[in-house]
């Protein structure tokens, strides 16, 4: 048997907004290809996720933030929580827009 | 199929340990943790040592567990801790450990459950009250508080997490010859066991056979329910 003692992760070096962002599109069309999700055509920082005229019903919101989360720690070797509990409020949601969503994960990442 | 991965916290005593046990000779790949080093060891079961209330802990363990089984099948909340004592005798420090432990601790491993979970779209998480929330046990005030929030969340969440597959159940055992009780004179374990149907002390089989129901496939049409030992 194994015994491990989980320690704090070291420092997260900066990540790039843009690389986030394409990994919020990729895991997007992902959903599109694999639950049917119906999304744009183009996508961008830009575009609305959620709230508004946003693509996403609650229940897709959930599952596109879990696959980006699991999708981040995948790619940095970090493990971050996008819970927000401002998620569901309209006007300062990290879940509004693509470009949101990017900035949060990395001032998420940014804080380890 | 391969076998079945299984959480369970709080290993190192009591009901948690004797569930290990038990899985392991299931055949179940178990993974466990507890705050303080456990003193057994067994072939196929990976022990971490993490606060169930610790985020960054428990995240770290269900990364390591995402990377060596790619899965998860079920969890067990059994890591809790009580406080026998009047209220007004109790500090707010002794209530806050008890609701971190008891409440968030099963709240966050079910969060980060079910995420590894629904990749498979299976699952079974089943969590632990107490019959004294049914009792409503005096001198146990934030005990009683913490187990009757974990029912709420049982509930709650078996609706949140039904369209992952994933059923979300309680189990409430009475007393039971764990440390948890060692404290608690005779006079009044014998007093809780005059209420139940079965006025006898648990067992951790009476625990484990009540587990097993929750976490069978067969068992995917039952959800938010919880089953309290010795007929309370």
């Amino acid at each position: 048997m194994e015994q491990t003692q989980l320690e704090a992760r070291p420092d997260v070096p900066q990540h790039d907004v843009k690389q986030v962002i394409e990994l919020i599109i990729d895991n997007v069309n992902q959903l599109k290809d694999t639950q049917g999700l119906k999304a744009p055509a183009q996508l961008d920082s830009a575009t609305t996720l959620f709230g508004g005229d946003g693509f996403l019903d609650s229940m897709a919101l959930v599952t596109l933030v879990v696959a980006v989360e699991q999708a981040i720690e995948e790619k940095f070797g970090t493990s971050v929580s996008l819970a927000d509990p401002g998620a569901m409020s309209q006007e300062h949601s990290p879940y509004r827009t693509i470009g949101a969503l990017a900035d949060y994960a990395v001032q998420r990442l940014r804080a380890g | 199929m391969d076998e079945p991965v299984t959480l369970i916290t709080g290993t190192r005593i009591g009901i948690g340990r004797h569930l290990a046990d038990h899985y392991l000779r299931l055949g179940h790949r178990v993974v466990g943790c507890s705050r303080k080093p456990v003193d057994w060891t067994h072939e196929g079961y990976k022990h971490y040592g993490a606060d169930v209330a610790d985020e960054k802990a428990v995240k770290a363990m269900f990364s390591e567990i995402r990377r060596t089984h790619g899965r998860l099948d079920h969890l067990i909340n059994n890591a809790g801790i009580a406080s026998m004592n009047h209220s007004l005798l109790t500090p707010t420090s002794t209530v806050n450990a008890i609701l971190t432990t008891n409440v968030v601790g099963t709240f966050l491993l079910s969060r980060e459950a079910a995420k590894l979970m629904k990749q498979k779209r299976y699952g079974r998480i089943v969590n632990f009250s107490s019959v004294a929330v049914p009792l409503k046990l005096a001198g146990e005030a934030a005990y009683v508080a913490s187990k009757s929030a974990v029912v709420a969340l049982t509930h709650v969440l078996a609706r949140e997490l039904s369209e992952f597959g994933i059923t979300v159940n309680c189990v409430g055992p009475g007393p039971l010859a764990t440390n948890l009780i060692r404290s608690v004179p005779r006079q009044k374990i014998d007093r809780v066991l005059e209420q139940q149907a079965i006025p006898r002390m648990g067992t951790f089989d009476d625990v484990a056979n009540t587990v097993d129901f929750f976490l069978r496939p067969e068992s995917g049409f039952v959800t938010g329910q919880t089953i309290y030992l010795g007929g309370v």
